[in-house]
């Protein structure tokens, strides 16, 4: 039956306006805030350029495979997620289940890191940057003290943004401002999703080509900024030791995985809208590539501007030296300069030994620096903002930086609304003469006002524990049983015959090989790799405590137990509904064939293809 | 510029002058400020004598609070800075930021908020305004098309089906036996 061509039929489903809406989208998806702080920093610590190669073997393995699996999946199957799985068989209605609380769970956290982004860029307007200067202290005798031992851009972050409580434990009130930001986010992410992709598809083209004319800028200005090689050699010079640990394979592996956000239902729905006869074998090539193309890219301005800050403050530590020397030996001014220091200090410390001990000079090493890694937020809203400082028309860069980011998740967050969105309202929970723009804002209403738990002073602890916990471990188990769903209970010959149909040319030996075995083995060996690691010491975190002795470095904390119990439920919730919807069919089944009023069917093999 | 005899005339005119305006003492000559031990660093010592008291100084506590009136003029003069211009054991008094009345981040969150909020009751309003129309069109087709014929289904008018009456056949009825068990 599904090998026979349909003639297509209007079944008033949405579709995209062209093409390159449909491809920009995916894109725009996949392209996200990981690429940008957390690729160059892999990179980094996993020996440079090395890195790339367990990042390209994971892609060929294991992206472009899944990729392809879940764009084909909705576009043939042209519903969303819950709808699909359950298309495929009732058994596995609880993949798309799974999938679509994910998307939930991700969405709320998401959208409060995009408040974060807002809120550095609304107070980029201002001169001079307040993330440059310490406030002072009450009798105006010096700095604010908790400023002064940390930096300025530490304060303005940990204090005058999040206003962090020392423990998790610790809710502390919620912060007005990140309330107001937050609103103006769910407004922005409502203005965008209010008709599902009529309107997301309009906004991708800001949204998804922007960032790339800001990475294109920073990367010319950061070539010019002194520094810069340093940085880009640091980067991309391959160690090729690290490649023996097992690690960085995992990492690597994740990386890829997490970066194409696969298995949450949003790209099935963006793939649903699709007409059926379109080429998904190339959009998923198409897609995985540039994704992958997209994070070297951007780590180049990166690691310029990474190579900059730490060539600064090489100098910084230079100069500070250098004014220590003249002021105790009383040289002229402009005798010691950084091109000629190391060889004064050889000659002072073979002559005055005792004179310079006293000075306690603090040892300027450029290696130093430029190891000190960061990723995350730490990268975008510490380090980059710490570089911004320095540049000149720091105003000018700061906007364009965080406009970028907001860019970056703002479109990630599309693919997330629409994991939510397109299910339910293909469920029909809302009548169906209800506007779409009811449910959008339902929608947006409810996850602003559950996302106000993360303005808490304890917000970003909890942000944490929802990208560490509710974000990774059940993706890893839902694209498991996407992936053996597909091939084993729906069987790999009926998929590959639809894929056929779809594309119009027989299915590659690559595909069937990577979709039968590669796959999910590398999927069972990755989260087997990745539960042992998080098992392996107790769950931490680092909490920033003016209070501690060792100010201004973080103190790592255990979570209480009630904390922890909430991890292994925001881990254990998703990958649980795939069991339990097996089983509530199992029993419904068995209660079927016990009722002997209902005649038992004939073996009547329908695909569902039919939408 | 180098640091020679003149700056240095400069430098007791300048002491001489704060000495002249903290302690409105308008005898204090340039003379009366004198320089020792200058270095290659451009360091040395100052004292200012009292020309009325022969051969004494004047209390270095009164000096430093001189200086410290007039910290800014005597940077200017040379086009330095606190930091360029160390008078060692004289701290300066940090000047507060400027605050403005309204915040500026909240000026630009405003703008951002009304910007977004105008496009949402934009696209709203023209949801429901493409909505009413739709429903206009569709009531006049349903009209039009009822002038035109009496549906017909096997030779028979619709109306006359009894569709209650019809039998269910089970095979077809039961929605989630379409596809074949596991």
């Amino acid at each position: 039956l599904s090998a026979t061509p349909e003639i297509p039929k209007e079944d008033g489903r949405p579709k995209w306006d062209n093409k390159f809406q449909y491809i920009l989208s995916c894109i725009g998806f996949a392209v996200g805030l990981g690429n940008v702080w957390r690729f160059p920093y892999l990179c980094q610590i996993h020996g440079g350029g090395a890195f790339l190669i367990p990042y390209f073997i994971a892609l060929l393995f294991e992206g472009i495979p899944l990729l392809h699996l879940e764009l084909a999946l909705g576009q043939y199957l042209r519903k969303g997620s819950i709808r699909a799985w359950n298309t495929i068989s009732p058994y596995l209605g609880g993949v798309g289940v799974g999938s679509w609380m994910v998307s939930v769970l991700v969405s709320l956290y998401y959208n409060t890191v995009l408040t974060w982004v807002m809120w550095y860029f609304i107070n980029s307007f201002q001169e001079p940057l307040p993330w440059s200067v310490c406030p002072l202290n009450e009798n105006r005798t010096g700095f604010n003290e908790e400023c002064y031992e940390s930096t300025a851009v530490n304060y303005f972050w940990y204090r005058k943004t999040l206003n962090i409580t020392p423990d998790i434990a610790e809710s502390g009130t919620l912060q007005w401002w990140l309330i107001l930001c937050l609103a103006a986010c769910w407004a922005v992410v409502y203005l965008c999703t209010i008709r599902g992709i009529e309107t997301t598809g309009k906004a991708i083209y800001v949204t998804a080509i922007f960032p790339y004319l800001v990475l294109t800028i920073f990367l010319i200005q950061g070539l010019t900024l002194p520094g810069a090689t340093e940085g880009l050699i640091y980067l991309f010079t391959p160690n090729l030791n690290t490649l023996k640990n097992p690690r960085v394979w995992l990492d690597a592996a994740t990386q890829i995985f997490f970066s194409l956000s696969l298995a949450f239902g949003g790209l099935i729905a963006f793939a649903s809208y699709n007409p059926k006869k379109n080429d998904c074998e190339k959009d998923a090539v198409t897609v995985a590539i540039v994704n992958s193309m997209t994070s070297v890219y951007a780590s180049i301005p990166v690691f310029s501007v990474l190579g900059f800050k730490a060539t600064t403050a090489y100098w910084d530590c230079l100069d500070r030296n250098i004014i220590n020397i003249i002021n105790e030996f009383d040289l002229p001014e402009e005798s010691i300069m950084r091109q000629n220091y190391t060889s004064w200090i050889s000659f002072l410390n073979s002559s005055y030994p005792e004179k310079i001990a006293g000075l306690k000079l603090k040892s300027c090493n450029l290696q130093e620096y430029l190891d000190q890694s960061v990723s995350g937020t730490g990268l975008a809203f510490i380090v980059f903002t710490q570089a911004i400082i320095l540049m000149p028309g720091s105003q000018a860069w700061a906007i364009l930086f965080f406009i970028m980011l907001f860019s970056l998740g703002l479109s990630s967050m599309f693919g997330n609304i629409e994991g939510v969105f397109t299910p339910l309202l293909e469920l029909q929970i809302i009548p169906k003469s209800a506007p779409k723009e009811l449910l959008s804002g339902v929608i947006c209403l409810i996850s602003f006002l559950i996302a106000l738990c993360f303005t808490l002073g304890s917000g970003s602890y909890w942000i944490d524990i929802f990208d560490r916990y509710a974000g990774s471990v059940p993706l890893l188990v839902i694209a498991f049983f996407e992936v053996i769903g597909v091939v084993y209970i729906y069987k790999i010959k009926r998929f590959s015959k639809d894929v056929e149909w779809m594309t119009g040319r027989k299915l590659n030996l690559y595909w069937q090989i990577t979709w039968r075995f590669i796959s999910p083995l590398l999927l069972l060996i990755v989260f087997m790799a990745f539960v042992t690691l998080q098992m392996q010491k107790p769950p931490s975190y680092t909490a920033w405590n003016p209070k501690y002795e060792g100010f201004p470095m973080k103190e790592e904390k255990v979570y209480p137990p009630w904390v922890q119990a909430i991890c292994v439920l925001l881990a254990a919730l998703p990958c649980v509904c795939v069991p339990l919807v097996a089983l509530f069919h199992l029993v419904k089944q068995k209660r079927r064939s016990k009722d002997p009023s209902l005649v038992p069917p004939e073996v009547f093999s329908c695909q569902g293809a039919n939408s | 510029y180098a640091w020679d005899a003149n700056e240095e005339y400069l430098f007791k005119a300048m002491v001489a002058f704060a000495m002249r305006r903290y302690s409105s003492r308008s005898t204090t000559q340039i003379s009366n400020v004198l320089l020792c031990n200058v270095t290659d660093r451009v360091s040395f010592w100052f004292v200012v004598t009292d020309s009325s008291k022969n051969v004494t100084t004047v209390p270095g506590s009164e000096v430093e609070a001189a200086i410290r009136m007039n910290r800014n003029r005597i940077n200017n003069a040379f086009l330095l800075s606190d930091k360029t211009l160390q008078f060692l054991k004289i701290t300066s008094t940090l000047s507060p930021p400027v605050e403005p009345s309204t915040p500026a981040w909240l000026i630009v969150f405003g703008v951002v908020l009304c910007l977004v909020v105008a496009g949402i009751v934009f696209l709203i309003v023209s949801g429901i305004q493409k909505h009413k129309k739709k429903n206009k069109e569709s009531t006049e087709r349903e009209n039009l098309e009822e002038k035109v014929e009496v549906t017909l289904e096997n030779g028979m008018p619709c109306e006359a089906l009894d569709l209650k009456a019809g039998h269910i056949n089970g095979v077809f009825a039961a929605d989630d036996e379409r596809f074949t068990s596991l």
